[in-house]
């Protein structure tokens, strides 16, 4: 078995892989499939994202934050006849990795497995039975709880953890992406509605399957065609709430810590907002290209005031937020988060140099080849385009789209997005 | 500039290719040159994209550091992206962003690497740069004053306020009494604080020299294309003498070792660590391996036996873990730790983890168990291949403890050899509590730890 297996690797070794070509279709229970052939490496990629993340609790359903996760992470504790002991050991014996994952919008499976026949099917098989048949017994349930209680007491504890924590519930103040599992709420969580929750937001409808590896797109239709069969009939996915923004504040959280931690920012926009990529190259200059952002410039470069400093922002299914964020020893705190605002405003009211447009247009557009060069990579920006409905041709287009971005479109998109009325500054272990 | 401690898992992470052998020798292996003034480069060429990795490895480490100037290494890594005769503070990275790239550094007790990643073309502009740094680091009072602040912060990132590093870095502080592996990469903050720029010149002067490094080149080239870049941009730095290292040896531990850390937390958090033997010669030993084989055993995929038995089990612990690391410069170590459940001690915990050395010492493995184990290594090799990074760092690092990267297809043989008396022997041999030091965690809550525990450095 290992020696076939290592002959197929060896034929295929050096073949060249040029470009992603995304092939897309729909599965005959509904799901939407993106597959992108690689065989390279006797190994196969597949992902599976429902709409199952945390958003989509119904609201008023708050008193039990923290139910979409715990449904993820207890498919596997039984399914089919097996308990999640078999289950572990199969799919460790058949050399796997199974990984769930569960974000705002986003919850599923991934799964890593070589792409030899009988590994490959004893790992999809397995995974398509926690997918359909999960049984979620009790007393993996309490235990499971019982972590959770104690992982969330413990974060409560860290200036990192109680920072993220706190801001998106203030950023987000009655919308879903701002509710999150508290002990209480955990203690709440039955086995009926861990069975509710998966039957009503895992069906094929809501799924996106990514595949990525050493399969023909024959082999790749029959793999998504038997994972989302026999999946609940779930309804297809229903929209979120729209976000409100709160109004500028500054939440101060006392703490012992030496540093204080910062976090500054709003909820910014949606996937597929055409302002995407006018956000991305000014997002570049302001915080996200590392050693050579105008913050990391001003706060570490010239003072020495942290050792991280950065902006983000992640498009959701809503608007996912954008952030600033740094840790710096307390006393200097008022200091930092001063120079921190004053380039922030700067940045608003004049954008970026042409300068600093063309350096960061430059990164962007010839830094893409590293963005794609492994099968993990691909299989995250993939899983995106899918999940989202971005155009197929996205990965193809962005060097374009990058290009053609001016200066004036980044301080227009910033001040569009970025407005400081609604700024929202939290301060963990301030003095 | 990320500092990571790095334990290279034999198991994990660090070792081999795939396929068998004549594969290994055939068309994806390592091609290696040395140059006349000693630099080694090693090129491993992966088409499947137009990209390369660039990394270079210097054989210094916050092991080769003396007393009161600890953390000396990483601050002089800071101060390599701090500007040469040619090129000005912060410009290195500029250019490696203007070429579509990205890079940082670490710094291990072992060793101090360097990496770019980049677009292929430019790989011959990283090399100018790499080359540059070698030789022509412009190291001044000024920028030293700055950077020497970021690294303070680092540590309180990184340590001060994070209560099981802190506790960590002052259990190999007890662990050990004269290895070096006693201080912590980062460096003690009273060291940082009283740290001159004059310091790291003399750490830069006097291991950054071509015959003291090797540069791993992982891509879409062609090795003859990379010797020569190599040749043209290193070739003319000049070789200089090391200092003798006087060997010494760590007295050997003739009791248990206790200690408690105080610190803002919820969960109490429990580390054993036992001494145990690495790997020195990759053809003859066979106790490292076993070893490695025993924390795969009791760790290596969610099916192993902490997870099983003492999470989902016993339901003891709130997270349990095995870590060991064959190959590295210094002393290895073998750590089970973990954080008990709600409602259970770190006695409980101490007492479970040791029974389950127990079990194994009696009962031995099973055969099943080491072919699963066994299964998700051959995996895990196959897995790295997606990764040019991954690739680079197995070599690397595996140079980096001794080793040759030839050596990584015979390394997993070996560990493909394993049998379950071997695991057994280990088992038996070496989880003795006359090596052993046990360090827990005593959570405190917030607001007291607010009034008592505040650290020195906060106030000011």
């Amino acid at each position: 078995m290992k020696k076939i297996l290592f002959a197929a690797f060896c034929l295929f070794a050096t073949a060249t892989q040029a470009g992603v070509s995304i092939e897309h279709w729909t599965t005959p229970s509904g799901a939407r499939v993106y597959f992108v052939a690689s065989r390279a490496l006797p190994m196969l990629d597949v992902q599976i994202d429902f709409a199952a993340g945390s958003a989509f609790l119904a609201s008023g359903e708050t008193r039990l934050a923290g139910l979409a996760c715990l449904s993820n992470d207890l498919l596997d504790s039984g399914a089919a006849g097996l308990d999640e002991e078999q289950i572990a050991a199969r799919l460790a014996e058949s050399g796997a990795r199974l990984s769930g994952s569960c974000g705002q919008d986003r919850a599923g499976l991934s799964l890593r497995t070589l792409s030899s026949q009988a590994e490959r099917d004893a790992a999809l098989g397995l995974m398509h039975a926690i997918l359909a048949t999960p049984t979620y017994p009790n007393d993996a349930l309490e235990r499971e709880k019982a972590r959770r209680v104690s992982a969330i007491q413990e974060a409560e504890t860290r200036p990192d953890g109680i920072v993220a924590k706190r801001f998106s519930e203030a950023i987000y103040p009655g919308h879903p992406y701002g509710v999150n599992a508290t002990v209480d709420s955990v203690g709440r969580i039955a086995r009926d509605d861990l069975v509710a929750f998966w039957r009503g937001h895992y069906g094929a409808r809501r799924a996106a399957v990514t595949i990525i590896g050493d399969v023909s797109r024959a082999e790749a239709e029959n793999i998504a065609s038997r994972l989302t069969d026999g999946l609940p009939d779930a309804p297809a996915e229903d929209p979120l709430p729209a976000v409100a923004l709160s109004e500028r504040k500054t939440l101060k959280i006392p703490h012992p810590a030496a540093q204080s931690h910062i976090y500054i920012g709003l909820p910014l926009i949606k996937r597929g907002d055409p302002d995407f990529f006018a956000l991305l190259v000014g997002n570049y200059v302001l915080g996200g290209g590392g050693f050579v952002s105008r913050l990391m410039k001003e706060v570490r470069e010239k003072r020495g005031y942290a050792y991280s400093v950065y902006s983000t922002f992640s498009p959701l299914r809503s608007l996912g937020p954008f952030q600033i964020g740094l840790q710096t020893k307390r006393a200097q705190a008022g200091e930092a988060l001063q120079v921190v605002e004053t380039t922030l405003t700067q940045f608003l009211k004049q954008g970026p140099t042409d300068n600093e447009l063309r350096n960061a247009k430059k990164h962007l557009i010839d830094s893409q080849a590293l963005g794609l060069d492994s099968n993990a990579k691909i299989l995250g920006i993939v899983s995106i385009i899918g999940f989202y409905g971005l155009p197929l041709s996205w990965i193809a287009d962005y060097p374009r789209r990058i290009a053609a971005v001016t200066a004036a479109e980044v301080r227009q998109a910033f001040n569009r997005h970025v407005k400081p009325e609604h700024l929202v500054t939290v301060i963990v272990a301030g003095d | 500039m990320i500092l990571t401690p790095f334990p290279f898992r034999l198991a994990a992470a660090a070792l081999a290719l795939a396929c068998a052998p004549a594969l290994a020798l055939d068309a994806n292996h390592p091609y290696e040159k040395t140059l006349t003034n000693g630099l080694r480069v090693i090129v491993k060429e992966d088409h499947r994209a137009p990209t390369v990795v660039q990394m270079v490895w210097y054989h210094a480490g916050a092991m080769d550091e003396m007393d009161g100037t600890s953390g000396v290494a990483h601050v002089l890594e800071h101060m390599m992206f701090k500007g040469t005769r040619k090129i000005a503070p912060g410009e290195f990275s500029k250019r490696v962003a203007a070429a579509g790239g990205r890079d940082n550094a670490f710094t291990s007790l072992d060793y101090t690497a360097y990496f770019q990643q980049v677009p292929k073309r430019a790989l011959p502009e990283m090399m100018a740069l790499e080359a540059d740094r070698m030789a022509n680091l412009k190291l001044d009072a000024k920028e030293f004053a700055q950077e020497i602040r970021v690294v303070m912060e680092e540590r309180r990132l990184r340590t001060d306020d994070n209560p099981h590093a802190l506790l960590h870095e002052a259990m190999n502080a007890v662990a050990f009494t004269e290895h070096p592996y006693r201080r912590p990469i980062i460096g003690w903050m009273s060291d940082l604080e009283h740290m001159s720029y004059r310091d790291a010149q003399d750490w830069y002067k006097r291991w950054y020299a071509p015959n003291n490094a090797y540069v791993v080149v992982v891509g879409d080239v062609d090795h003859d294309a990379v010797f020569s870049l190599a040749e043209k941009y290193y070739g003319g730095i000049k070789r200089h003498a090391l200092p003798k290292a006087k060997p010494f040896a760590e007295p050997k531990q003739i009791g248990i070792k206790r200690l408690n850390i105080k610190a803002p937390a919820k969960l109490p958090y429990l580390s054993m660590a036992w001494k145990v033997p690495k790997l020195k010669d990759a053809e003859r030993d066979r106790e490292p391996y076993a070893l490695e084989m025993l924390d795969a055993v009791l760790d290596g995929d969610d099916a192993a036996r902490l997870p099983k038995n003492l999470v989902r089990g016993e339901k003891i612990a709130q997270s349990a873990g095995a870590g060991y690391d064959s190959t590295l410069r210094g002393e290895a170590q073998f750590v089970l730790s973990g954080q008990p459940a709600e409602g259970k001690s770190v006695a409980d915990l101490e007492a479970a983890l040791r029974a389950q050395i127990r079990r194994i010492q009696e009962e031995g493995v099973t055969a099943a168990e080491l072919a699963r184990v066994k299964t998700q290594t051959v995996a895990s090799q196959i897995y790295r291949r997606d990764s040019m990074m991954a690739q680079a760092m197995e070599i690397g690092g595996t140079e980096a403890a001794g080793f040759a990267w030839r050596d990584i297809d015979k390394m997993q043989d070996k560990l493909r050899s394993v049998t379950a008396e071997e695991v057994q022997a280990v088992a038996r041999k070496y989880f003795n509590d006359d090596t052993l030091t046990v360090a827990v965690l005593d959570p405190q809550p917030l607001d007291s730890a607010a009034a008592k525990s505040k650290p020195p450095s906060s106030g000011h």
